[in-house]
Formats: structure tokens, sequence, C-alpha cells
């Protein structure tokens, strides 16, 4: 039981990094997309890309941090003391770019929503660096079992970490660009598809360059780790990666976005399951094995009857929600972010 | 249901993660966790009950056609959207928190109440489906259809703040494990989220949630009336919120009695605190006012019997002082007793405004005339809203040296980690300039012509 919890737990986080990431990643491109003039059009489409599904893409966090101290309450309580500095940072940019993006779609000129946008891309960039890091910081063995008993500092400015923390941000870029490369052909405007799809192709060698090069880090620093990640399910999921990553280029090469979409998301994905698998048993690798983190079987099972309910109400809904997101019915008008406040 | 009595004598369990040791910041974690507290349950009451008076509204369009009503509909909706973002974002530091400041209460026990997030978080999830669809839905589905997809925003409004306070109902209530060596175990879930208090707790916070939400929704619009906009839109937007907050006033008056009953029965110790008492008595006093010194409540007014009618419904009822526990399991006195009656003073005044708003409805079938009254409505917004933090101060710092009532302290609950003033000080500039923002952003959008919509 405390596999299918833990697995919940990944399904919910790999669909965070996919969804949310990608809404992290539309804020990087918001906060490298130029001047008010230049920019504005990248900036309309974000706008309208991210409004309606953003706060439902943000809500998998809080499944799994909720999975995750129901089923493994003293994994949680461990992690979350010794990666106080990170999950503060992470928590306060949350703060920030909900609220910045909320505001700017009401602000009235130019200053404010230039002021409100570098809020909102800013922290778009360092909110996904900070989980990265503290994920990187886990899988690195840096959490003791304890109270803030792991260093406040190296658990997370590591190698791995820092590895983690910027493939964090590079996914959620390359992720961003394919998803928004399809809005904008849905919207019918050639420009902005090529924009997007010129972000793609490059974010997708940048996060295929740091995925491999993430690889050498923890060949070096945590053995272990790299052992599962090349043998058995864990290079499987690798694999998988890798031909989904190549795939996707080839997809975006030759401007199928629909199905890039999916490319790319297996490819993030298969990092996600693979890093699992690698570093099973253990859940704080070192420290504590899944099954010694496991909450009492009553919880489990309780907990497996509630999420069990709750999906049966929860993946209709999100199918209505992304159907008709993607068939554009709730779109709205697209509009350069400039030109609200041109005369 | 476990024997408090006999709890209390075993030790409390050091937890998942051991004793943290002394703590010099505990004061600042507990300042930080009230403050995201209090920042975020402003937005648990429009989340409760502002769905509800959009649809009302939208089903009134429905049925007449009147662009008035789906003018007024479209425009709270743009409210509820709003304050929705703004509740995820703050609602996601509440469960950060749990494990940056409380780890060893959510180590020791997040398997116990633990389930109560998780159904939570399925509402949550379902409800930021809904709201979007929703609000980005206007004039793009069919009308009908629209209104349908408000339904499941109204309910997960409901149920999400159903799991919550069924767990603080828990923490207060404790039930659902058994503590054998200073461990948790023999956990039952389901028995730890229906706890006794949930339901008081429950219908308390929900009717606050009408409370609130509908008196400062009828604060704006009766600016307007005052500054002389009086046209049918205005006229529209005042009564509907006005008269949803005025039926729950007086009704809170009577769940905070329940409330208050269900207290003193069960936390003896913290309604003590409530009213100061130190020793107890029969047929005890009820003090208005008064600052509690070296075990009395001095310079206060004092009604004779008052508190032993209102805890127990007799005049000679015997109601247990502070003494009956040893001085380091009581709650801190003066804030717990001053937020009670902050409460439930606003809560009276509430609700004689709410009768006269009735009164005059129901026998001359007209809004009063006063400009007085106006004003009130005005003032009625705020005020609701700081009986909402005082309540929730009363029954959190009430609950006092206790995380989990008579079982763990916060002393044990809380990191071992350093720096939390800097968090503190971090956070409370973050939350001053959500507030600016937020109230900047509401503002604006009150000035816009609804015809912008």
């Amino acid at each position: 039981m405390a596999e299918v919890c833990l697995g919940l737990m990944i399904a919910g986080l790999t669909a965070y990094g996919l969804l949310a990431g990608a809404d992290f990643g539309a804020g990087f491109w918001d906060l490298t997309a130029g001047g008010a003039r230049r920019g504005g059009r990248v900036r309309g489409m974000v706008k309208r890309s991210m409004g309606p599904v953003w706060e439902a893409n943000h809500v998998w966090l809080i499944f799994v941090l909720v999975i995750f101290w129901t089923a493994f309450p003293v994994a949680f309580g461990s992690a979350m003391s010794t990666l106080y500095v990170p999950l503060f940072g992470a928590m306060v940019g949350i703060v920030l770019r909900g609220a910045a993006f909320a505001l700017r779609g009401q602000a009235a000129t130019m200053g404010e929503a230039r002021g409100l946008g570098a809020v909102f891309a800013l922290s778009s960039v360092l909110t996904p660096f900070f989980m990265g890091a503290a994920l990187g910081g886990v899988a690195a063995g840096e959490v003791p079992v304890g109270n803030a008993q792991g260093d406040p500092w190296s658990s997370w400015t590591n190698p791995i970490s820092l590895l983690v923390g910027v493939l964090a941000v590079a996914t959620g870029a390359y992720l961003s660009a394919v998803f928004l490369a399809g809005d904008s052909e849905r919207a019918g405007l050639p420009d902005l598809v090529a924009a997007f799809r010129a972000r793609a192709l490059g974010a997708a060698v940048v996060t295929g360059l740091l995925a491999a090069a993430g690889l050498a880090v923890v060949s070096s620093e945590a053995p272990d780790l790299f052992d599962g990640l090349t043998s058995g399910a864990g290079l499987v999921c690798v694999i998988v990666s890798g031909v989904a990553g190549a795939a996707t280029l080839a997809l975006l090469w030759t401007g199928r976005f629909f199905l890039a979409r999916f490319g790319g998301a297996l490819a993030v994905a298969g990092v996600t399951v693979g890093w699992v698998f690698a570093q099973s048993p253990y859940l704080l690798p070192g420290e504590l094995t899944l099954d010694q983190a496991a909450a009492g079987d009553a919880t489990l099972t309780a907990t497996l009857v509630s999420v069990a309910l709750g999906l049966l109400v929860l993946l209709p809904s999100l199918w209505l929600l992304y159907s008709l997101v993607l068939r554009g019915r709730l779109d709205q008008a697209y509009e350069p972010l400039d030109q609200r406040f041109r005369p | 249901m476990i024997d408090l009595g006999l709890l209390a004598q075993v030790a409390p369990p050091s937890g998942g993660l051991g004793d943290p040791g002394p703590q010099p910041d505990l004061l600042d974690a507990r300042q930080m966790q009230a403050m995201s507290f209090m920042f975020h349950i402003p937005l648990v009451c429009f989340g409760i009950s502002f769905p509800a008076m959009v649809l009302f509204l939208e089903g009134l369009w429905l049925r007449t056609g009147d662009p008035v009503y789906k003018r007024l509909a479209k425009r709270w909706s743009k409210v509820m959207l709003i304050m929705f973002a703004v509740g995820v974002v703050t609602g996601t530091v509440l469960s950060f928190e749990f494990g940056l400041l409380w780890p060893n209460f959510t180590a020791t026990f997040g398997e116990v109440f633990g389930l109560g997030f998780a159904l939570e978080g399925f509402s949550f999830f379902i409800e930021a489906i809904f709201i979007a669809i929703y609000v980005y839905g206007w004039d793009r589905i069919r009308p009908r259809l629209h209104f349908l997809c408000g339904i499941p925003v109204v309910i997960t409004g409901i149920t999400g703040s159903l799991m919550v306070i069924g767990v603080n109902g828990w923490m207060n209530n404790p039930t659902g494990f058994d503590v054998h060596g200073g461990k948790v175990t023999n956990v039952r879930p389901w028995e730890a989220l229906f706890n006794d208090y949930l339901a008081h707790e429950l219908v308390h916070m929900y009717v606050a949630g009408y409370l609130v939400a509908g008196f400062i929704v009828a604060g704006v619009y009766a600016r307007a009336w005052l500054k002389g906009r009086r046209d049918r839109y205005h006229r529209v937007g005042l009564v509907v919120s006005l008269t949803i907050a005025c039926l729950a006033a007086p009704v809170q008056l009577v769940v905070g009695d329940w409330a208050a009953r269900t207290v003193a029965d069960r936390q003896p110790v913290k309604l003590a605190a409530f009213e100061g008492l130190a020793n107890t008595e029969k047929g005890a006093e009820f003090t208005i006012g008064g600052i509690y010194e070296d075990g009395a409540l001095e310079y206060g007014i004092s009604i004779p019997k008052l508190l032993s009618v209102l805890a127990d419904h007799d005049p000679n009822g015997v109601v247990k002082g502070l003494n009956t526990v040893p001085k380091e399991d009581q709650p801190p006195v003066n804030p717990v007793h001053l937020s009670f009656q902050v409460m439930v003073f606003i809560g009276t005044g509430l609700a004689a405004l709410a009768a006269l708003y009735l009164l005059t409805w129901w026998r001359k079938r007209r809004l009063p005339h006063s400009k007085w009254f106006y004003r009130g409505v005005v003032a009625a917004g705020p005020l609701a809203l700081v009986a909402l933090i005082a309540g929730w101060v009363t029954t959190e710092v009430g609950r006092q040296p206790w995380v989990v009532y008579d079982v763990m302290r916060t002393s044990q609950a809380v990191t071992a980690a350093d720096g939390l003033e800097i968090g503190y000080v971090f956070l409370a500039v973050l939350y001053a300039s959500l507030a600016v923002a937020v109230f900047w952003l509401l503002r604006r959008l009150s000035r816009q012509p609804a015809e912008a919509d």
C-alpha cells in the first residue's frame, strides 16, 4: 500500500511538474521577452494561455503535500524542517507569482504592468529553482531523519541540488514553449507560433544537455543514485525520456505542436519516475526506506479510499476543463499586453 | 473517544522526530502561523458564501431575464476569482507551514489528521477547475450549463472548509488514536476527522462566512448609496448581500452559544480563559472588559450569575476555573479574554443592526431611510472581519499551551531550525504588500463601470 501511495504522490508531482512547471516556464518567457513593445505580443499570449488553468495546475502541489504528510509523516517532517531555506523561498515565490499574475490583469498603466510583470516573471524563475533544489537535496541524501537535523545550506547548495534546480527551470521553459506554440497556432498567430517554436527548440536542446550533464554530476556525487538510473526500471525510464525528447524535437521541427505537447510531457515524466525507481527502496536515501516511512495501514487505506473517490470526481472535471481549453471554448480575445495602454 | 483525564496522566509523545529541545523563537513561529492564518481566513469566508450569492443572482437573471442581475453576477464573479486566486496562494503558505514551522506535529500526527487535508485537496481542486470554467465561461457557454458549472463551486467551497475545520476540531478534541509508551498507535483516521467538535465549529464558521462576506459586500454598496448612487444596479447589490448577512447575524448568536457550551463541557480551562475565571465557582459572574492580573480580573464590570447562565443555562451552575490545572497548562488569559469579548460584542451589535433591517423590511416593506443605518452597514464589514479574527484568536490561543489538546504541547511541535525571526519579517512584509495590492485591485475594479465587464 505504501508503494501505491508513493505512486500517487509521484503522479501528482509529475502532473505538477508538467502543468504548473509550464506555467512557471511561461513566466520565464515573460521575463526574457524584451521591452514593453517588443515583448508585448509574447506577454499577451502568456496571459491568455495561463489565465484559466494556472490555479487548477497549482493545486497538484497541495495534493502532493497532503499525501506526503498523511502517508509518510516522519519523512515529511524531516525533509521540510531540514530544507526550510529553499522551501521558504519557494513558498514566497508561489505567493508572489500567483498574486502578481492575477493583479497584472487589472493593471491600468504600462508602469504598473511592468512592475507586476517583473515580480511575476522573477518569482516564476526562482520558485521552480528552489523546489528543484529541495528535491535534489532529498535525492542527494542530504536529509537525515529528525527535526531540522540536516545542514540548512549544504542540503540544497550541493551540486546535485543546484543542477536539479536549474533543470527544473529549464524543463518548465521547454514545456511552456511547446504548449504556447500550440496555443498560438490555435489562435491563428503565425508570428507567435514561429517565436515559440524557436524557443521550444532552443529550450529542448538546453534541457537535454542539462539532463546529460546531470547524469555526469550524479555519477560522481551520488554513485548509488547513478547505479539506479543506469540499471533496471530506472534505465528504462531514462531511455523513454531520451527517446521522447528526441521525438519531440522532430515534432517541433515539423510543426506538429499538438503531438509535441505529449512528447514533451513524456520526456519530463520519464525523469521523475526514473528518479523514484533509482532511489528505491529509500524514501530518504540512506536514512529511511519507504516501508519504514509509511504511516499505519488504517491511514494508508483511508487515504487510498479517499483518493479513489476523489479521482472519480476529479478526472472528469479535469477532462472537462482541459477539453474546453484545448477546444478554445474558454479563450479570451488575444491582445498584446502593451496594447491596452496605448491611446 | 479517548479519556482526556487519563491521557493527561501519560507522558505526551515525544513524536516522530523527537523533542525539538528549546526553541527561542517559538513565539515567532506562532506569530507567523497566526499571521498567515489571519490573512487566509477572510478569503475562506468568501469561498464559503460568495459562490452561492453569485449563483443566486445568476439564477434570478435566468428566471427574469433582467440584465441587471447578470451584470452584478458577472462583476461579483470577477471578485470571486481574485479572492480565490489570493486564497490559493495564501492557503499554500499554510500547508508549507505545517512542515516548515511544526514538523514534529505533522510527523507525529500527520497520519491521524492528514486524511482531512487529502479530502480538502480534492475539494480545492474541483473548486479551482469549476471556478475557472465559470468565470472564463461567461457568454461562451450556454447560460443554463454555465449556471450548472457554478454549482460545484458552491459545494466544494463548503466541503473543503468542512475538512479543514474537522482537523481544527480534532486539535481541540483529539480522538482516533491511542498513545502507548510515548508513541501514537492504533490510528483511526475517520474517527479523528469526524470528531465531536466538527459540528459546532463548522456551523459557526459557515455562518461567519455569510456574515463577513455579506457585510463587506453590502458595505461597498451602502457607501455608494450614501454617495447618492441609488439606481437599480446598486439597489439589487445592496439588498442581496445585506439580506444574506442580516439573516445570518441573529443565527450566529445561537450558534455561538452552542459552541461556548461545548467548550465549557469539553475544554473548561479554555472557557475559564474566555472569562478570566481563576477559581471554580457556582453562580459565576460575567465580566465585561477587565484585565487579568495575579489570578483575578480587575477593572471590569461584573454581572452576577450571567456566566453560569451562558455556560450552563443555569444561574447556579458550576463553572470550572483556570486553577483546575497547573499554571504551565493554562492559556494566556488576557489575549483570549479580550478577543472573546470583542467577538461577542461585535456579534451582538451586528445582530442588532440586522434586526433593524429585517424589522423595517417586515413592517414597512422598504429599506431603512436613516443615513446612520447605511453608515452602520459600511462599518459592519470591517467589524465583522475583526470579530472573525478575534474568534479565531479566542479558540487558537485558548487552546495553548497545547497544539493537540492535552496531548502535545506547541513547544514540542515546533521546528528546531534557526532564523525564524528572519522568516517572520519577510512574511510580514509580503503579507502587507499583498493586502495593499488586493485592496488596490478591488477598489480599481469597483470604479470601473459595470457595463465594461
